[in-house]
């Protein structure tokens, strides 16, 4: 027995910032102390407020230090651990008030959360399966083997409500039951932890900080639709998550939680794992299951749907991480309890990953139905700098920009596509006003230009055209039929595209044609960029009264465009300026303004 | 897509090639197998140049059509060797809002390379990639395995002058 715990996180981002010096420095000076018998250093998954790393956590106490640093560690052995003294400077601020030190359950980031999906990251240490199985762990398969039927399991997961967390929301027990149906044989089941979605990383938090709840639902899903074998799909640019990963499955077979007669019930089934090589399109199921057989991963026209004939032509389910994880939850906690959770026809919590423009970027998991203000004002903090919120993107790219006029909708799937946006994997990035929704809509119509397969026309070619369209209005050579034609277009390849990529592509410009029209018909009439930033549509001015005629910025003018003689206010020649912004850097009376 | 087209002599060693045999052998008949020996091939080269690919072709017994085929599709593939420094900036969405297109800018002005290229030296590479997934960091860019994160447009300088 250990008197505490010190629990570093191990995440991507806490790791980014540092956090394996830290975990080796705890130990050195925990050695150094003598109190290795005493205490318990855990390396953990992500406990979700990344913007704060590294984070570590002192147990009993629940101590949250934030942003800790390699010298940090020795203040923090040396009066916490040896003396009980908390170190209070390098608390995280919100769990200090005045001289009390709240829980972090009372604190504004966690208050309104409720981790179903995330129970276990940044609490066990995921390389340690024992601490899984301490946490109720493989107990929901050992109940679905030896108590419950495969229709008892697709009838609690049909109670439960529970639909897909990757993005389209389909009921995942029709899926199952869909290819429970097909006629006994070799069947499939897949794991999609392609996480694509840029700037979107919850998939990655559960596999880094809870690799055996996936494990244990895939195997849940092979009982109830009659597979022996699984395959996990996960971007191999998330080194920890698949080193995580292999050790599990290691354990788990070492433990016989896989490998054949699984609690001796004559039922086998085994996981292996595949690595994606960077393409967005392979988180498409039907892409997905082309890319695990070694080709080009391109879609395939459906029906025949998945579970009809799916990975090398056999029936096969896929779910994306965060719903694997949910499901054991569901199997020990019942499906009332999950369908307690959320809105009408969204049950259950999601996770987001919050990011851009706002305070407290990191991990969210939020009951179904929580409104978009409560996430990015109370749980997120609010935009930085005093600057206003102006949208939250949702969906990556395929979903749309959320205006500010819209933040007190209530998140789920229908209302989500209801305002022409969608829930995507969950990545919520924030914007502030100096964003530009035209540059935005631009950057993600780039993306899927270049993460487009190529297969079908209306994608390879209608997204490009979207791409060339917007990129002209950016350079202020745009029209207004453009604007309708960007329409008209875009209505024409959700309809005809292949795949779900394809399909969605143009939601991006349609949402902000929809809420920032003003923006676009700025670029087009005025040729102006409200919120500064497209750089062809940028001047670069000096202001006479504040020019003192230092001759700094006409020095540091790359290509000459600045005129002036000392002491005398400087103009800039518009025709010579390039708007490299090299001037307003080097001016020291802030003369100089870009408009 | 850029640099489908191997431009860089191809110097693979024997000792190279027996290890690549022995990746090819381990998956050979295996489901899917090729994707494996691709990963597998661009940890041994650092790339996958045509030699290599050929390579590959007769041992798994796949139309080298087929291999050219998956190896321009993924972006981790690369037939070109990359820089003793990889450098790469995230422009995934969260670091994009956060000026990581600025930062990536101004990479390509100071080392004189566009992205997916290599400096004639041989010392720096640059790739614009799609999240690392340390959003919390935002914008980061990545020297090899070491993340740089909360960066601004002037810590390209300090950053490069660490390699240089």
């Amino acid at each position: 027995m250990y008197r505490s715990h010190v629990l570093c996180c191990g995440g991507t981002g806490c790791t980014s910032s540092g956090s394996a010096k830290i975990i080796e420095e705890f130990e050195k000076e925990i050695a150094a102390t003598g109190l290795t018998e005493e205490v318990k250093v855990v390396k953990t998954g992500c406990f979700g407020l990344c913007a704060l790393g590294p984070v570590v956590i002192v147990y009993p106490e629940g101590s949250f230090y934030s942003r800790v640093k390699p010298e940090d560690v020795k203040e923090i052995v040396d009066e916490h651990l040896l003396k009980g003294r908390i170190v209070k400077r390098l608390l995280y601020t919100e769990t200090v008030v005045e001289d009390k030190i709240k829980s972090l359950d009372e604190t504004d980031f966690y208050k309104k959360q409720k981790r179903v999906a995330l129970r276990n990251c940044g609490v066990i240490d995921p390389e340690d399966i024992n601490e899984y199985i301490a946490y109720d762990g493989y107990m929901a398969l050992g109940k679905v083997l030896t108590e419950m039927t495969p229709e008892d399991v697709i009838e609690t997961l049909k109670v439960s409500g529970l639909r897909g967390r990757g993005g389209a929301g389909f009921p995942t027990w029709l899926k199952w039951n869909f290819a429970k149906a097909q006629p006994p044989g070799q069947k499939y089941v897949c794991c999609n932890a392609d996480e694509g979605d840029p700037g979107a990383f919850m998939d990655r938090s559960v596999l880094e900080g809870d690799p055996h709840s996936v494990l244990e639902a895939m195997a849940i899903a092979g009982y109830t639709i009659g597979a022996s074998q699984g395959y996990i799909y996960v971007r191999a640019e998330y080194p920890i998550a698949v080193k995580r990963l292999e050790i599990a499955l290691n354990q788990a077979r070492e433990m016989g939680f896989l490998g054949k007669n699984i609690f001796e019930t004559g039922f086998d089934f085994d996981i292996d794992i595949r690595l994606g090589a960077g393409a967005f399109v392979c988180g498409e199921e039907t892409a997905l299951m082309t890319s695990i057989e070694g080709h080009r991963g391109e879609p395939r026209p459906r029906p025949p749907f998945p579970a009809v004939k799916g990975l090398f032509g056999k029936p096969s389910i896929l779910n994306n991480v965060e719903t694997w994880a949910n499901i054991p939850q569901i199997i020990l906690n019942g499906p009332e309890w999950f369908a307690s959770m959320g809105t009408e026809k969204s049950k259950g919590t999601k996770v987001f990953a919050l990011g851009g423009k706002i305070h407290n970027t990191g991990l969210v998991e939020v009951p179904m139905g929580t409104t978009l203000r409560e996430i990015v004002e109370e749980i997120g903090g609010g935009c930085p700098n005093g600057k206003k919120f102006k949208a939250a993107q949702t969906g990556g790219p395929s979903g749309g920009c959320i205006p500010a006029s819209l933040i007190d909708t209530e998140i789920d799937y229908d209302n989500l596509i209801a305002i022409g946006s969608m829930m995507g994997s969950g990545g919520l990035i924030v914007m502030d006003e100096d964003n530009c929704m035209v540059d935005i809509a631009k950057f993600f119509l780039e993306f899927t230009v270049d993460e487009s397969c190529g297969k079908c026309t209306p994608c390879r070619i209608g997204t490009k055209r979207l791409y060339e369209m917007l990129d002209r209005i950016t350079r202020g050579e745009g029209k207004m039929e453009d604007l309708d034609k960007m329409e008209e277009l875009c209505y024409y390849i959700k309809e005809n595209a292949l795949c779900g990529l394809g399909q969605t592509a143009p939601n991006p410009v349609l949402s902000t044609l929809k809420y920032f029209r003003d923006e676009y018909e700025a670029h087009v009439k005025e040729k102006r960029c409200p919120a500064g930033v497209c750089k062809h549509l940028l001047q670069y001015q000096i202001v006479a009264d504040k020019c003192k005629g230092c001759t700094l910025c006409a020095r540091n003018c790359p290509v000459g465009a600045i005129a002036g003689t000392v002491k005398n206010p400087h103009v800039i020649d518009q025709s010579k300026c390039i708007k490299c912004g090299a001037c307003i850097e080097k001016c020291k009376f802030g003369a100089i303004v870009r408009k | 897509m850029a640099n489908t087209k191997t431009v860089v002599p191809f110097t693979g060693t024997a000792e190279q090639e027996q290890r690549l045999q022995k990746v090819i052998e381990e998956h050979k008949g295996q489901k899917g197998a090729l994707m494996p020996v691709l990963q597998g091939a661009q940890e041994i080269y650092g790339y996958l140049p045509i030699e290599v690919q050929k390579m590959i072709s007769l041992g798994l017994d796949i139309p080298l059509e087929e291999i050219y085929g998956v190896a321009t599709f993924y972006s981790q593939f690369t037939l070109n060797p990359k820089g003793q420094y990889k450098i790469s900036v995230c422009l995934g969405t969260a670091c994009y809002v956060k000026g990581s297109g600025d930062i990536f800018q101004r990479l390509q002005e100071k080392l004189g390379i566009q992205s997916g290229m290599c400096t004639p030296d041989g010392k720096f590479s640059l790739d614009a990639c799609r999240c690392v997934g340390a959003c919390g960091l935002a914008p980061v860019l990545m020297v090899n395995d070491e993340v740089y994160g909360r960066l601004t447009v002037d810590d390209v300088d300090t950053i490069l002058a660490k390699y240089q």
